[in-house]
C-alpha cells in the first residue's frame, strides 16, 4: 500500500483560535446556506484568510495547511467550523493541540487534523504531509515532525473520508484494537 | 480497581470494563439537536441514507438559540425541524419553552445515563451524574441512528470541594476560579469529576452552573455524584424513580486531585477575550458597563433570579446600562413571577427576555455596539460572541450582574449587599 501524501504551503496562525473567530453565531442564519456561510471564514481576525487560501490552491501547485498553536478550535460543537475551513480549500490542519469537539468534527468531515510542534512550522514553508505515516517533512527547513497517534477508529473514518461515507460503508462502528 | 464516574458509566453503557484510555461504542440514552446545529445534523443523517430514528422519545429538537427567529433563514430552518420532527416522531420543544440544557435537566437527565447533544454546554447535565457531551452534527446523526455512539474513556481529574460559599460568592465564581487554574485546555478529552464535602450543601442549580462551565476548560464531561441532592431534584420534576445512587469507587485513579476550599473564594471575573482570563472582580471594579445580561444555560435559573432580585428590588439600573434577563425555561419563568422576582425586575429597569439562549450568542436580543462593555452571566467571552468582535464581554456572576447593573460599572456585590 502506497502511503497518503499531502503537499501544500502552511498559512500559519496562532494559539486558542475559536469556533467564533472560525465562524462567528452572527452567521446562524447562513448555516443552511454553506457556500455562502463559508465565504466569512475568520474574517473577525484574518480577513486575509479565504483569499490566500485561494491562490494557494490555484497557483502553489499544492494544498493551503492550517498550521495553528494550541487548542485550536476551542468553543461550539458547530460543524460548521471545520467545514468552512474545509470548504475555503484548506487540505489539512496542523496544531500543537485541538479541542476536542472540533478535532472530532474535522475528522467526521474527512479534514485531516494533525497534532505536532507547530513551532517548527513557519508562514508560507512548503511541507509535505504522510498522513499514513504520521510525519511531516518541512522541505523548507528540512525539520521532520512527527505526529501523536489518533484512535485507531478516527483513522478509519478518516482514510474513509468522513463519518457519513464511514457509516455507509460499515453500517455501525467497528472498534479495532 | 476501583473506577471513576466516568469509568462506571461508560462500562455499564458499553456493557463491559471501561478503563481511561479505552475506545468503547456505548448505547445513548438521550440525543438532541438545538436550531442552529439540527438543519445540518439532518442534512448529515439524510446523507447517510438513514430514516428512521433508533430512539424516537427520547430524540428531541430544541428551538432556543433563534428564538423567536429573527430573520428568514432561520425561521426556515424552524420549519425543515419541526417537519423533521413530523417525519420522525420525535419530540420537538418549540419557542419560549427554554433552553435545551435547562430542558433536559427538568425533564430528562438522570443518574448513569448517557446523554449527546449537538451543543457544546450539553455537558451541563453532568450535574445530574448522567454522562453528558457535545458533539457535532455528523456524531449526532449518527446517533440518532443507531442509539449508540463511541467514545474514548476518558481520565478524570477530582476536584474535591470542602467549606461553603461566603456572602455574595456563588457557583459562578467556583467555576470560574477553577477555570482560570486549570487553563481553557486543561482538561481537554478528560473528565471533571467534583466531590468532597462541600457537595452536601451544593444545590442542583448551584451543581448546573458548575458542570455548564466543565467545558470553558475543554473537559469532555462534568460528573457529579447521584446523592440526596440528585434525589430530592428528581422527586420535585416527577421522576423520583429514575433515582439511583452514583458514586466512585475507593481507590479510583485519578490524574489530579485538585482540593478547593470555598470559604477562601471571592467574587470573580473572566476578562475579554478568553475565559480563562480570570481575575477577582475587587481589582478590576470600576470599568464602566452598557449592557448587563442575566440568563442562560449557566446562571438563568430561578435561584440566579433569586440572587438578582434581591439585590435590585427597591434600586434603579444605572441609566447608561439596560439590563436584559432571560429565564432559562417557562418553569423558571412561572415560578419567578410567583415568587414576585420578575416583578421586582422590571420595576428596577430590566427588560425580560424570552426563555431562551437570548442574547448569549449573538443572534438576537442584545448584539452590542461598537466598543461597548457587557457584563454577562453566560459561560462564553470570545470576541465576536455577542454579535460583535468590536465590543468586551466580561462574565460573572448573577449578583456581581445585578450589582453592576446599578452602579454602571463592574462592582463587587459585596459592596452593596
Amino acid at each position: 500500500m502506497t502511503d497518503l501524501v499531502l503537499k501544500g504551503k502552511a498559512i500559519k496562525l496562532w494559539d486558542n483560535i475559536s469556533t467564533d473567530d472560525i465562524i462567528p453565531g452572527r452567521f446562524a442564519h447562513l448555516r443552511s446556506n454553506l457556500p455562502e456561510l463559508a465565504k466569512h471564514v475568520l474574517e473577525d481576525t484574518t480577513p486575509e484568510f479565504a483569499s490566500r487560501v485561494r491562490d494557494m490552491s490555484l497557483h502553489a501547485g499544492g494544498e493551503a495547511i492550517l498550521v495553528a498553536g494550541k487548542n485550536l478550535g476551542l468553543g461550539s460543537s458547530r460543524e460548521h467550523a471545520p467545514l468552512v475551513i474545509k470548504m475555503s480549500g484548506v487540505g489539512a490542519i496542523l496544531a500543537k493541540s485541538a479541542a476536542r469537539i472540533f478535532f472530532r468534527n474535522a475528522i467526521n468531515q474527512g479534514l485531516p487534523v494533525l497534532l505536532c510542534d507547530t513551532d517548527k512550522i513557519g508562514d508560507g514553508d512548503e511541507l509535505e504531509i504522510n498522513l499514513t505515516g504520521g510525519t511531516i517533512a518541512n522541505l523548507t527547513s528540512g525539520i521532520t515532525l512527527s505526529c501523536s497517534k489518533m484512535p485507531p477508529i478516527m483513522s478509519a473514518i478518516l482514510k474513509e473520508g468522513g463519518l457519513i461515507p464511514y457509516i455507509q460503508k460499515h453500517k455501525g462502528f467497528v472498534i479495532t484494537r | 480497581m476501583g473506577k471513576t464516574l466516568a469509568e462506571k458509566i461508560l462500562s455499564l453503557k458499553s456493557h463491559g470494563e471501561a478503563k481511561a484510555g479505552d475506545v468503547v461504542i456505548a448505547d445513548v440514552d438521550l440525543a438532541f439537536v438545538q436550531d442552529t446545529t439540527g438543519p445540518l445534523t439532518i442534512r448529515q443523517f439524510k446523507e447517510s441514507g438513514f430514516e428512521a430514528l433508533a430512539k424516537p422519545q427520547q430524540t428531541i429538537i430544541f428551538l432556543d438559540h433563534a428564538a423567536p427567529s429573527p430573520a428568514q433563514q432561520l425561521s426556515n430552518d424552524h420549519i425543515l425541524l419541526r417537519r423533521f420532527a413530523e417525519e420522525t416522531g420525535c419530540r420537538i420543544y418549540e419557542v419560549g419553552e427554554g433552553i435545551c440544557h435547562q430542558l433536559v435537566a427538568e425533564n430528562f437527565a438522570n443518574p448513569g445515563d448517557i446523554i449527546v447533544g449537538a451543543d457544546s454546554h450539553t455537558v451541563t447535565a453532568g450535574a445530574l451524574g448522567a454522562f453528558a457531551t457535545g458533539m457535532g452534527s455528523s456524531d449526532v446523526a449518527v446517533a440518532l441512528a443507531l442509539g449508540k455512539t463511541w467514545f474514548r474513556v476518558p481520565e478524570s481529574f477530582l476536584i474535591e470541594l470542602s467549606g461553603v460559599f461566603p456572602r455574595g460568592v456563588y457557583a459562578k465564581d467556583l467555576i470560574l476560579y477553577l477555570i482560570g487554574q486549570i487553563g481553557a485546555d486543561g482538561t481537554n478529552y478528560k473528565a471533571l469529576e467534583f466531590g468532597g464535602k462541600a457537595l452536601a450543601k451544593m444545590t442542583m442549580s448551584q451543581r448546573l452552573t458548575i458542570a455548564n462551565m466543565v467545558v470553558e476548560a475543554g473537559a469532555k464531561v462534568g460528573l457529579f455524584p447521584g446523592d440526596k441532592i440528585t434525589r430530592d431534584f428528581l422527586r420535585e420534576y416527577g421522576r423520583g424513580d429514575k433515582y439511583k445512587p452514583l458514586s466512585p469507587d475507593a481507590g479510583a485513579n485519578y490524574e489530579r486531585v485538585i482540593p478547593v476550599n470555598l470559604d477562601w473564594l471571592e467574587p470573580m471575573l473572566s476578562l475579554p477575550h478568553a475565559v480563562d482570563n480570570v481575575r477577582p472582580v475587587a481589582p478590576v471594579k470600576g470599568i464602566k458597563i452598557q449592557q448587563a445580561f442575566i440568563g442562560t444555560c449557566t446562571n438563568g435559573r430561578l435561584e440566579d433570579l433569586a440572587v438578582a432580585a434581591e439585590i435590585l428590588k427597591g434600586k434603579k439600573r444605572h441609566l447608561g446600562t439596560r439590563l436584559l434577563i432571560a429565564p432559562a425555561s417557562r418553569q423558571v419563568l412561572i415560578r419567578a413571577i410567583e415568587k414576585g422576582y420578575i416583578q421586582s425586575l422590571i420595576e428596577a429597569g430590566a427588560t425580560i427576555l424570552p426563555p431562551g439562549c437570548a442574547a448569549c450568542l449573538g443572534l438576537h436580543q442584545g448584539v452590542l455596539g461598537d466598543g461597548e462593555v457587557c457584563l454577562s452571566t453566560a459561560n462564553r467571552n470570545f470576541k465576536g460572541r455577542m454579535g460583535n468582535p468590536e465590543a468586551m464581554i466580561y462574565l460573572a456572576s448573577p449578583a456581581t450582574a445585578a450589582a453592576s447593573a446599578i452602579k454602571g460599572e463592574i462592582t463587587d456585590p459585596r459592596d452593596i449587599m
